[in-house]
């Protein structure tokens, strides 16, 4: 570890370790995603090849995953936002991570069925 | 203590040691930019990054919280997802320019997020300069990829 620097806890660093890791997650499926979409200009055949395994039950679980990541660093990034720009925001910065995270399980609960429901039928049977 | 001791403390504490006639040095201020001074070796770059990772972020809020809401969320989720789904779609110029928009700034905005996370992490000079050799080298390519195939994508492939 670096000397000198502040790990203080509490809201302020672990929204700012969350932002990191959901930040990396996301560039890296970034370039898969890129990657696999330039498959387009190959052939039909080898993009719907592809595309097909991420409609498989495991992958979906991924994908919620993926909501996950993106949501919270997009809710969290606005708070960022907030607190940079914003004369209070530094002031109600926990506030503001708690109001991020109130606002992503709501949407988490909402996104279960809509991006989850396909594996669910492929696995129950509809 | 009497005022005597003045001249045996010596000439910091002096008092009167300097006046009109024969005025103190002048000391310039600590930093002070001077005609001596080499000029700024860098520009704002850092600033730039910072307010370009707001002003992206911004933007990338709509573009990719739109595009997860069409591909992963309406109409069937993933499931509806093919080649002719992707036809459609880029046959609108709308679609292309926001495809386009949010490969750029997303990448970008990435890449900039990996260079602080390799500026924190990695110590040594030589550790830097590798991975930030490996992100750029990836992102050109990505994103040069990403915008050929929006630029070249061809319903009739088959």
């Amino acid at each position: 570890m670096p000397a000198g620097t502040l790990y203080r806890g509490r809201e302020g660093m672990w929204s700012w370790v969350a932002h990191r890791v959901t930040g990396v997650l996301i560039f890296f499926f970034l370039f898969v995603h890129v990657l696999d979409t330039a498959l387009v200009r190959v052939s039909p055949e080898a993009y719907d090849e592809v595309v097909a395994t991420y409609k498989t039950p495991i992958v979906a679980l991924l994908e919620y995953g993926l909501v996950a990541a993106i949501l919270f660093h997009a809710l969290n990034g606005l708070r960022v936002i907030a607190v940079d720009f914003w004369s209070k925001g530094p002031r109600y910065q926990k506030q503001m991570l708690w109001t991020v995270v109130g606002i992503w399980l709501v949407l988490m609960a909402g996104s279960i069925y809509p991006v989850l429901g396909h594996a669910a039928r492929e696995l129950f049977g509809s | 203590m009497s005022t005597e001791t003045s001249t045996a403390i010596g000439p910091v504490e002096g008092g009167a040691r300097y006046d009109v006639d024969n005025p103190a040095p002048y000391i310039e201020a600590p930093r002070k930019r001077t005609g001596k001074t080499p000029r700024a070796t860098r520009g704002n770059f850092e600033m730039a990054a910072w307010l370009f990772m707001r002003l992206s972020g911004v933007v990338l809020v709509v573009l990719v919280l739109g595009h997860l809401l069409i591909q992963l969320f309406l109409d069937g989720g993933v499931s509806k997802i093919g080649f002719a789904f992707v036809a459609g779609r880029w046959a609108s110029p709308f679609w292309q320019v926001w495809d386009l928009l949010m490969l750029w700034l997303a990448m970008l905005h990435g890449a900039n997020g990996l260079r602080t996370v390799i500026n924190d992490y990695a110590e040594r000079a030589n550790t830097r300069l590798w991975l930030k050799g490996l992100l750029y080298t990836a992102t050109v390519f990505t994103i040069l990829l990403g915008t050929l195939v929006i630029f070249t994508f061809d319903p009739n492939i088959r």
